[in-house]
């Protein structure tokens, strides 16, 4: 690792309408190492690196590459730069397959033509080598969001760049992907390959990065060796304040005292092709954690019992009473609120307000007719800002223009704005700084405490023990167990599951 | 409010400057009103007397476009409303009130339904908007002559039904009193409501709309309801104006025009939020620009090419990324270095 610079960007200033995201930042990439940006949700960091691929023209501030000055106007012109980009939002395709979607720009081609056969060759020499397996040939919405997500790294990786940045890459990745994410990196890195990594996973910093940089509210804290700023000091300079909250972190949650009657109970409840029929029981005040591998089903699973998707077999009863033409408006009108994992595609409507975007599930209930009166909804929208900390708090801002995780907690004041009965939540603390991960695990807990029922999904094993009360572990679309016993509550024991249940199949 | 005033500065600054030319040209009497006999005339109340059909479609329209839907079967919705009213009429007292009160509802009835059939088409069977109204663009002038027997059904002159065209209420002309009671109507029912928020988040992304327990469904079939109830609407006031109801020729290409004032008045075509003033304005620069063509003293060929420059200046000038552009000169640089280019070119051709 030399210690030449290869990008130096230096009092890079960025406003927005009413939002100054960046002030006066800089930030120097070295050669061959790997280094993070940290901070929380909305403290700049995505706004610093699309201003460095051209995303944002800067109001201030000046970019070298490789010593010499650099102002890209586009993504296309900063990747021709060697400035290679998987950004937080997974922005490719949908419609297009996934080797299309690979090798966009770059097809293989035979004279004018492209050659397809090659393309879905090298497609799938691309994946094997971060070790997925995928149908290349299948349009890339017919996969989850973290498939999504690798394919996006799978291709990054492969144009041969100076510079490689993950934007928030890990994401919804589960522990195996994530180790192999890391081996790629560093074997990138032994080639001199410089590269910016963006997580709110802490551990996963401490494991791969070499120095950081820390931004808080649009301002430059400092930058550090990774081995020389401790886990705790980071936060601190992350937050701006001494932090106990982390403190609710580490023990796990005081088991909740669950009523006997059963809120909700599937029977042989499943859909061909998506999750084989399982039986669960939810109860009132009880948090239901759903484990599982990548591609286990589980999103399936809630989206079964969210009314999302249809059933093609078994039964569902919620308080007592079958289910029949079960679909997200039903639910919403008994107290079922779901949280998709993919908050831009199936969450959030970009263009309304963060109001808007709050109110949305409850006057959808009421109707067109009846508009939520005005005074309620805006007292119930200052309400839910302050108690998710959402940042800026201004109800009136374009959702879209949010950061990642505040636009995550926009979604989740949608559902408990209304109060459910039962809650389903899908990854929702995908891209939430430590702090707002501490604090919406808080409020999971505290709204089971108030009698709701949570059924809770996360790739983070470490965060399903720590919140639920039962846990039902998934393997190949298939419900193998529930683990209900405060000793099973483990990392390890989720674990094992997987792999001695599966293994007998 | 303060971002809505905004989208509507430029379309504003073209309708203005037009406005300004044809003064320059034929002198203020343009733009000042006079009264004929207990009526509003001159030249500009009779450019806003004749937009009113397009207005009123274009107002449908905006509602259809807001969901991610398109409708192009208005102008023939619009022929349908004019033959059904008219051939009832000349079939029966032209003038007994009763009679012309049945036409105009039945003529509104036929739209309204034509409409929902649309919009059926499109939220329960999936049908692309652009085909599903694509058929009727192209039946529906076959309906309105079957209706007519293929003859032009002319009303008396003495019927009250022109006076849905022609006449006037406390001097301002009727159209233009209906014009302003259906923006009204539909500005109330959108933004006092619900309404419009929901409209917004089906078109703004279906999927979440959908999983947010919206009925996307009735809200879909609303928006085309309304707008082929509004194009009826436009087909009588026009039949009312002519006295007559032309199943071929009436309302031709109105849909054009209509999508043209939407997209001028800032609703973007891919759904989403939408704009019914800017709208208005959008129909006011069409037809204003339509007068100013003959008034500057070119001959109507220029038409649609004049249209056709006007849109694209409306166009860029609501480009974010244009005005950037054109005002970069005029800023400070702010202490960083004025964009130095040539080095990434160079990067970007040595790949
Ligand atoms: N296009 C935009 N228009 C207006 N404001 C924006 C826009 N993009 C970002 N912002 C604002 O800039 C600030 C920084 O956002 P940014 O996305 O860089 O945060 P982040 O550090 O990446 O956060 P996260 O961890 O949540 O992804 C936020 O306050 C955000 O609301
Ligand atoms: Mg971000």
């Amino acid at each position: 690792m030399s210690d030449a610079p290869i990008v130096q960007m230096t009092g890079i200033t960025k406003d927005f309408t009413g939002v100054r995201a960046l002030d006066g930042v800089d930030f120097t990439l070295r050669r061959g190492e790997i280094h993070a940006v940290m901070g929380e949700n909305g403290a700049g960091k995505s706004t610093l690196i699309k201003v460095l691929t051209g995303v944002h023209d800067p109001d201030a501030g000046r970019i070298l590459l490789d010593g010499e000055p650099v102002r890209f106007h586009s993504p296309g012109q900063a990747q021709a730069g060697g400035i290679s980009t998987v950004y937080q939002e997974v922005n490719l395709t949908d419609n297009l397959s996934v080797a299309e979607n690979l090798l966009a720009g770059r097809e293989p081609r035979l004279g004018p033509f492209i050659n397809f056969r090659a393309m879905r060759r090298k497609a799938k020499a691309l994946l094997d080598e971060i070790g997925i397996d995928l149908n290349v040939a299948a349009p890339l919405s017919s996969y989850s969001i973290a498939m999504q997500q690798l394919v996006a790294i799978a291709r990054a990786i492969d144009i041969d760049a100076k510079v490689l940045i993950l934007d928030e890459p890990t994401s919804s990745l589960d522990r195996d992907e994530v180790a192999v994410l890391m081996r790629v990196m560093r074997s990138l890195a032994e080639r001199g390959t410089a590269m910016v990594f963006i997580s709110h996973f802490l551990d996963q910093v401490y494991e791969i990065c070499d120095r950081m940089t820390v931004l808080r509210n649009g301002t430059l804290i400092g930058e550090w060796a990774v081995s020389e700023l401790p886990e705790s000091e980071l936060i601190g300079h992350m937050l701006g304040r001494e932090v106990q909250t982390l403190g609710a972190l580490e023990h796990r949650a005081a088991r909740h005292r669950p009523d006997d009657d059963v809120l909700v109970s599937a029977r042989g409840l499943g859909r061909k092709g998506s999750v084989s029929p399982f039986d669960l029981d939810i109860r009132p005040g009880e948090v239901v954690g759903l484990a599982g591998l990548l591609g286990s089903g589980r999103t399936e699973t809630a989206r079964l019992i969210a009314g999302a998707d249809r059933a093609d077999s078994g039964a569902l009863e919620f308080r007592g009473e079958r289910l029949r033409g079960h679909n997200p408006r039903t639910a919403s009108a008994r107290g079922i609120g779901f949280c998709p994992e993919n908050r831009k595609t199936e969450g959030l409507v970009g263009d309304l307000t963060v109001a808007e975007n709050m109110i949305l599930a409850m006057q959808a209930a009421r109707g067109w007719a009846r508009t939520v009166p005005p005074a309620r909804r805006d007292a119930l929208v200052a309400e839910f800002i302050e108690k998710l900390d959402i940042r800026p708090a201004d109800p009136d801002l374009p959702v879209k223009n949010l950061s990642g995780g505040n636009q995550q907690k926009v979604l989740l004041a949608r559902w408990m704005l209304i109060e459910p009965r039962l809650l389903i939540l899908d990854e929702p603390t995908r891209g939430i700084d430590v702090g707002a991960k501490a604090d919406i695990q808080r409020l999971v807990n505290e709204l089971s405490e108030d009698g709701m029922a949570v059924l809770f999904i996360s790739a983070e094993l470490e965060e399903v023990t720590r919140l639920s009360d039962r846990i039902a572990v998934l393997r190949d679309r298939e419900l193998i167990d529930i683990l209900h016993q405060e000793s099973d509550m483990t990392t390890d024991r989720i674990v094992e599951t997987i792999v001695e249940k599966g293994g007998d199949k | 409010m303060n971002a809505y005033l905004k989208r509507l500065i430029w379309p504003l600054a073209v309708l203005v400057t037009l406005i300004v030319v044809n003064i320059a040209q034929t002198g203020f009497d343009f733009i000042v009103p006079s009264v004929h006999d207990g009526r509003l005339g001159g030249a500009f109340v009779n450019i806003l007397r004749n937009s009113v059909p397009l207005l009123l479609i274009a107002l449908g329209m905006t509602l259809v476009i807001a969901t991610k839907g398109i409708d192009l079967s208005v102008g023939a919705v619009y022929a349908i409303g004019a033959a059904i009213a008219c051939q009832w009429i000349i079939d029966r007292d032209q003038s007994a009130f009763g009679t012309i009160l049945t036409a105009v509802i039945l003529a509104l009835l036929v739209a309204a339904v034509i409409g929902a059939w649309n919009g059926a088409m499109v939220a329960y069977f999936g049908v692309q908007p652009i085909v599903a109204t694509l058929i009727l663009m192209i039946a529906g002038r076959g309906i309105a002559q079957l209706i007519t027997g293929g003859q032009i059904p002319s009303v008396s002159d003495s019927t009250p039904f022109v006076e849905l065209g022609r006449g006037a209420i406390a001097t301002i002309p009727v159209p233009i009193v209906i014009g302003v009671l259906v923006f009204a109507v539909l500005a109330l029912l959108t933004r006092t409501t619900a309404l419009g928020m929901l409209l917004e988040a089906v078109g703004g992304n279906p999927a979440a709309s959908r999983l947010a327990g919206i009925r996307s469904k009735g809200i879909t079939i609303l928006a085309y309801l309304v707008c082929g109830f509004c194009a009826g609407l436009a087909g009588l006031i026009g039949a009312a104006n002519l006295g007559s109801a032309d199943a071929n020729n009436g309302g031709l290409w109105i849909e054009l025009d209509a999508i043209l004032a939407v997209v001028i008045g800032g609703t973007a075509l891919i759904g989403g939020r939408f704009f019914l003033l800017g709208t208005v304005i959008g129909v006011a620069i069409i037809e204003t620009l339509n007068v100013t063509i003959i008034n500057v003293g070119l001959s109507s060929q220029w038409q649609f090419t004049a249209k056709a420059i006007v849109v694209f200046v409306v166009a860029v000038l609501q480009s974010p990324e244009f005005r950037a552009w054109l005002l970069k000169p005029f800023r400070r640089p702010d202490g960083g270095e004025p964009a130095p280019e040539p080095a990434d070119d160079k990067e970007a051709l040595a790949k």
